[in-house]
């Protein structure tokens, strides 16, 4: 069977790419591995989603359903409890991708893919946690799904490792419950939430440990007490540390942006990102492969998700149409000073586009510039936690951009 | 007289609000950007409100649970006594999105909204 596009993945990037897809005209399939869509979102039950492209303030499942209902009306196809295998090249306008489902593996043919396959957690031997192999030790991620999803308690006195929104929200949650939240572990010398989270802390009087690292789990069959060690700039333990008692210990230490299969498929992967390299179309290094929302980069708000998954499937239809994006001087967008990431990598300079990036460290008043196009922006606070979402207009002098943040 | 620093969240602009308080009374309010974020400062240091969100268990369902919110947020103070008694309920599917699951509990002025769904599992005799 031969699709115009195939969407792996149907959290928001991929639900958002799917209806837009179709849209336009194209023949689509989305294909999911869960039994439900919506990606992370049905277990996000706190409100924050949609503030910017909605305006309005729904909880994960609710933005979830919206994006279903759009989905669900349009002429996508979606097969769920679909869990793609491979992505192969059969040529530059032919791609297969293979999915494991209850039927067996099957295989279908596209002239283009979205991949919004999402990213994974981070888990404790990634952060450096050693100790005895017990039960009670969870991401974020799973911990949220046992309580959101199934109302099971992963534990009633919790440590957690991370004070990005992840950790802050997941303190919330089991304050809520009446677990008792031992301390939340922060390896900087800075909290990593959005300012609404951390008000969190303040809520439930949750201690917060800044500049400490968890070391160590001990524990017989279950996790009885961690390690706590003061680190100093360079991140080098200091001292000899203190323990905490606690049945559970939830690491949220950051997501990385899931690209398996597109590495395999050949791929490149910017290790800024983790994400692959991408033009403005947000089509990787494989013509036709599309790519959007946490497998891209990091998205802290799902609106970008969403945005990105729509942008992708605009190329998707470019690519379709035309037989392939036209080729052109690409123009790569260079970074300077404070700039830890910036996608997408390659300008057409035929469009306006969005570009997002982030800083390396916390700064105040901060001066982002792209000297090429005389975009010049004060903005008062910039921390590694928040996503700057920039306007770049086509016309570009010199065939150069450059972002500087300093 | 005591002065609250607080930081914003109703906008990402994340401004730096102080609150000078005295008795029960505000004195002064500094460092806002705009109205919203005033008001926003003062209720925050007068009468704070939250939204709260959980689960509850569901009978007969094809999930366990079924997540909700209150529609508005509640004094902070009342939240543990609310999460107490939402503990305590059991809901019957079919429960679709939007649902009020209890008008005013407690007697608060909020409602508890079903922010999901969840159907019934099917009985014998029916397809
Ligand atoms: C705990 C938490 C709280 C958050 N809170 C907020 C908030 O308050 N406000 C906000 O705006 N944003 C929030 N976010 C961010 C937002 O949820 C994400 O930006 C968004 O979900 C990313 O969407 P996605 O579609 O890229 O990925 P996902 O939602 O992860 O969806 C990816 C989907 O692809 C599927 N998949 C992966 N690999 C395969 C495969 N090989 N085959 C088939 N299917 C596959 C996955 O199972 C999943 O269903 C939060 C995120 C987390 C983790
Ligand atoms: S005071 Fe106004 S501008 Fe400043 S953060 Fe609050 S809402 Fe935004």
């Amino acid at each position: 069977m031969m699709y115009d596009v195939v969407v792996v993945g149907g959290g928001p990037a991929g639900l958002a790419a799917a209806s837009e897809s179709s849209k336009l005209g194209l023949g689509t399939l989305l294909l999911d591995e869960n039994p439900r869509l919506g990606g992370i979102l049905p277990q996000c039950i706190h409100p924050g989603f949609g503030l910017h492209c909605l305006g309005e303030d729904l909880t994960g499942p609710e933005f979830a359903h919206r994006l279903i209902e759009e989905v669900r009306r349009s002429d996508v196809e979606v097969k769920t409890q679909a869990h793609v295998t491979s992505l192969a090249m059969r040529s530059d306008l032919v791609k297969e991708v293979t999915y494991a489902s209850p039927q067996g593996t099957e295989a279908v043919q596209a002239k283009a893919v979205i991949y919004a396959a999402g990213a994974r957690e981070r888990h404790r031997f990634e952060v450096g946690i050693a100790g005895d192999r017990v039960a009670g030790i969870y991401t974020a991620g799973e911990a949220q799904a046992m309580m959101d999803l199934y109302g099971v308690m992963p534990g009633r006195r919790v440590v957690i490792v991370g004070s990005g929104d992840v950790g802050l929200i997941m303190a919330r949650r089991f304050a809520l419950e009446g677990a008792e939240v031992v301390g939340v572990v922060e390896m900087l010398p800075y909290p990593g939430g959005l300012a609404r989270n951390l008000m969190i802390l303040r809520d439930f009087d949750i201690p917060l440990y800044l500049s400490h690292k968890v070391t160590e789990v001990r524990g017989r069959g279950r996790v009885e007490r961690v390690k706590v060690v003061r680190v100093d700039e360079e991140l080098r333990e200091t001292g000899e540390g203190f323990w905490m008692e606690c049945d559970t210990l939830l690491i949220s230490a950051g997501l990385v942006p899931r690209v398996k299969i597109l590495r395999r498929a050949g791929a490149i992967i910017d290790p800024a990102t983790g994400g692959p390299v991408v033009n403005d179309r947000l089509e990787t290094t494989l013509p036709g492969v599309f790519a959007a929302g946490n497998s891209l980069i990091i998205n802290d708000l799902v609106d970008y998700a969403v945005e990105q998954g729509r942008t992708a499937a605009k190329g998707a239809g470019e690519f379709v149409r035309g037989n392939g994006i036209p080729t052109r001087r690409w123009i790569r967008v260079r970074r300077e000073g404070n700039v830890r990431f910036v996608v997408p990598h390659m300008l057409g300079g035929d469009r306006d586009v969005w570009l997002y990036t982030r800083v390396s460290r916390p700064v105040e008043d901060a001066l982002v510039e792209v000297p090429e196009i005389g975009l010049r922006r004060k903005v008062p606070v910039l921390k590694p936690s928040e996503m700057l979402r920039l306007r770049i207009k086509a016309e570009v002098e010199g065939g150069r951009v450059t972002l500087v943040i300093k | 007289m005591t002065v609250y620093k607080l930081t914003c969240v109703i906008c990402p602009l994340s401004c730096s609000v102080e609150v000078e308080v005295e008795g029960n009374r505000v004195k002064d309010v500094r460092g806002f950007s705009c109205t919203r974020g005033k008001e926003w400062a003062v209720e925050e240091v007068l009468s704070p409100k939250r939204v709260v969100m959980t689960v509850i268990q569901v009978r007969g369902g094809k999930e366990p649970v079924v997540s909700v919110k209150t529609d508005s947020p509640i004094p902070k103070e009342r939240i543990r006594e609310l999460m107490s008694y939402l503990a305590t309920l059991e809901v019957e599917a079919p429960i679709s999105i939007g649902q009020v699951v209890v008008e005013h509990p407690l007697g608060l002025k909020t409602k508890i909204v079903a922010t999901g769904s969840v159907e019934a599992v099917e009985t014998r005799g029916h397809a």
